[in-house]
């Protein structure tokens, strides 16, 4: 067997131990996932990334909001997001820097809108998640964003308006995983 | 020679381990007591309790001898006497279920934390799940969406793997400007380890067939909170475990009963407990506690985010605040080291408050992202000690001191503390938390 050849069935025998290795490592299941509706899946679909795919129709008002907060907010944080006995939500926009305590708020904080209709929406208020309405979602989430300067008293946060929403906070994060992407 | 001295007679004065010492403060060889002359309970008996034969307690015939003992338990208990091993534990304000309880590391040995007394971070109670009625749902970018039912889980190929868990807050007080007094419960609790058994994540997603353009997994569960994560598909396709199993039994209740999410290594809130529903994408959702919270405020204004694996960390349990030393002589330093990079590869202790180290006893099994438990002889000359560990893990990282912790991230970070912890002990044996 010439040099050439040797060499030419040792890389095929390499290939073949990693061919093998590679079926051994992806454990084979017994295939028992069942198929889900698109009907079913909707109702699970639930959380709302940056760009707002999935926001539900509706829409809410800032004087709405108001409302929603006084009766299923308050008793937790405080008049107009001053928080106590639970988080503030309101103020210490800017104030990030430096050494002392910061206050970290939805305004001064959070980096996108759309974290603030998909965390109340899905946890909120604390004794009775899942019980406000799109609508009412809507509206605190436009309260809430009006109390920390971020809209104004008419704007009227809906599936269009609120991903465009930039909030103050929304370029200090700085990501310490390197994804492939 | 300290090893070549027999056992018995009087306990032993410092001076006597004159050759062993290794370090200021009293620290000694490591391999002191491994299979040498002294090994045995008779020669720890006898060097620890410092007791002439003629002033020994005299031995009596226990009463629990001469009456038959209690009968069976279908779920076997703690002896009563042991009740104070216990976590502690706090909620919110209108919100009990929302908070943490501790495990009370400084009364326990080994690594293997027993299930009952595991930590657990909750963002709005434990629910009540029916596993029956409990449904697992794999979607997004991927060729077939589908859901498991916890019977057809059971039926996929299984596997075990020990890990630690660690909340991303745990010795959180730490960079605070005084020292927290508080013990080990209070201060670090908040860190676990336990065999999970269950199922590959990437099995599932096998099953589903992942799009080539994803890149995270978006893992939520079904608590009042809906807690929620984005987890790098890298980590999926790799150690990620659907875990059924959590030492040998189902997972608790507090645990993510029926399923939880094992990601051995990274932040423990990344782990979703209840795990209900694996979405495929190819961004993170920006989830609230991937944002607002868990992520490390410098004091420049900017915050790290997607802090995931767990740097190296080591803590001394023993002696640790409330375990009072009563005497000088010899004591063992016991303390846990782990690392979501992998491998433990060596534990140093300080009993001069970081002037000297010397490498301690690791005691197997040393596993990947596990606890590993190390332990150090130490001659307590009775004096003032400083009593601190300093881990190295397999990838070079060394646990950081707080004060170069604190140099690059300031003091307002509040998660993934893993800086240098100090024990100071006073010459009346009493410990207490410092800084060095």
């Amino acid at each position: 067997m010439s040099m050439l050849k040797f060499t030419a069935a040792a890389v095929l025998v390499a290939l073949g131990s990693t061919a093998v290795a590679q079926t051994r490592s992806a454990v084979k299941g017994p295939d028992l996932g069942q198929p889900v509706s698109a009907e079913d899946l909707a109702k699970w679909d639930i959380e709302i990334p940056p760009s707002g795919k999935g926001l539900p129709a509706g829409s809410g008002t800032v004087a709405a909001g108001e409302a929603v907060y006084a009766k299923s907010c308050q008793s937790c944080h405080g008049p107009k997001g001053a928080g106590k006995p639970n988080d503030a939500l309101v103020g210490g926009v800017g104030n990030l820097a430096g050494k002392g305590p910061a206050l970290k708020t939805v305004g001064s904080y959070w980096p996108y809108a759309t974290t603030v209709f998909d965390y109340v929406r899905r946890s909120m208020p604390v004794s009775a998640p899942q019980s406000l309405s799109n609508e009412e979602v809507y509206a605190v989430t436009a309260y809430l964003l009006h109390l920390n300067g971020i809209i104004g008293a008419d704007d009227v946060m809906d599936a269009k308006t609120l991903p465009a929403v930039k909030m103050p906070n929304r370029d200090s994060f700085m990501s310490l995983y390197k994804s492939r992407k | 020679m300290g090893r070549s001295r027999g056992a018995g007679g009087a306990g032993r004065g410092s001076e006597d381990f004159e050759s062993d010492k290794v370090a200021g403060g009293g620290l000694l060889d490591r391999r002191l007591f491994l299979g040498g002359a002294l090994g045995g309970a008779t020669a720890g008996g006898a060097v620890l309790s410092g007791t002439t034969a003629a002033e020994a307690e005299a031995l009596a015939v226990p009463s629990w001898m001469k009456t038959p003992g209690s009968t069976f338990l279908g779920y076997g208990q703690p002896a009563k006497q042991e009740a104070k091993v216990v976590r502690t534990f706090a909620g919110q304000p209108n919100s009990p279920g929302t908070g943490a309880a501790r495990t009370p590391h400084h009364l326990l040995a080994g690594t293997i934390t027993p299930n009952g007394l595991h930590f657990e971070r909750s963002h709005n109670g434990i629910p009540d799940i029916d596993p029956d009625a409990h449904r697992l749902l794999v979607h997004g970018m991927v060729r077939r969406p589908l859901v498991f039912t916890l019977e057809a889980l059971a039926r996929y190929p299984m596997e075990s793997q020990t890990a630690f868990i660690e909340c991303g807050g745990n010795s959180g007080l730490l960079h605070g400007e005084k020292p927290a007094q508080g013990n080990f419960q209070a201060l670090h609790g908040l860190v676990s380890c336990a065999e999970w058994t269950g199922v590959r994540v990437k099995t599932l997603l096998a099953e589903a067939g992942v799009d080539p353009k994803a890149s995270w997994v978006y893992a939520e569960g079904a608590d009042a909170a809906g807690m929620s994560r984005s987890v790098p598909l890298s980590k999926m396709m790799d150690d990620a475990m659907i875990a059924l199993y959590q030492n040998g039994e189902r997972v608790r209740p507090s645990n993510g009963y029926p399923m939880r999410l094992l990601l051995p290594g990274f932040e423990g809130n990344m782990q979703v407990k209840w795990l209900r529903r694996l979405k495929v994408t190819d961004a993170p959702v920006m989830a609230r506690d991937e944002t607002s919270k868990y992520t490390l405020l410098l004091e420049s204004g900017k915050s790290q985010q997607f802090f995931f694996p767990i740097e190296a960390k080591s803590l001394i349990t023993h002696p640790s605040p409330g375990l009072t030393m009563r005497g000088k002589g010899l004591y063992q330093i016991s303390g846990l080291a782990w690392s979501g990079n992998g491998l433990i590869s060596k534990v140093e202790v300080s009993a001069d408050g970081g002037k000297s180290w010397a490498l301690a006893q690791l005691l197997g099994p040393i596993l990947p992202r596990s606890l590993t438990r190390f332990r150090m002889p130490w001659s307590w000359d009775g004096g003032p000690a400083m009593l601190m560990s300093r881990a190295t893990d397999q990838t070079g990282y060394v646990q950081p001191t707080r004060a170069k912790l604190l140099a690059e991230r300031g003091a307002r970070a509040q998660y993934h503390f893993n800086g240098i912890a100090c024990w100071a002990v006073s010459d009346k044996g009493e410990v207490s938390h410092v800084y060095a």
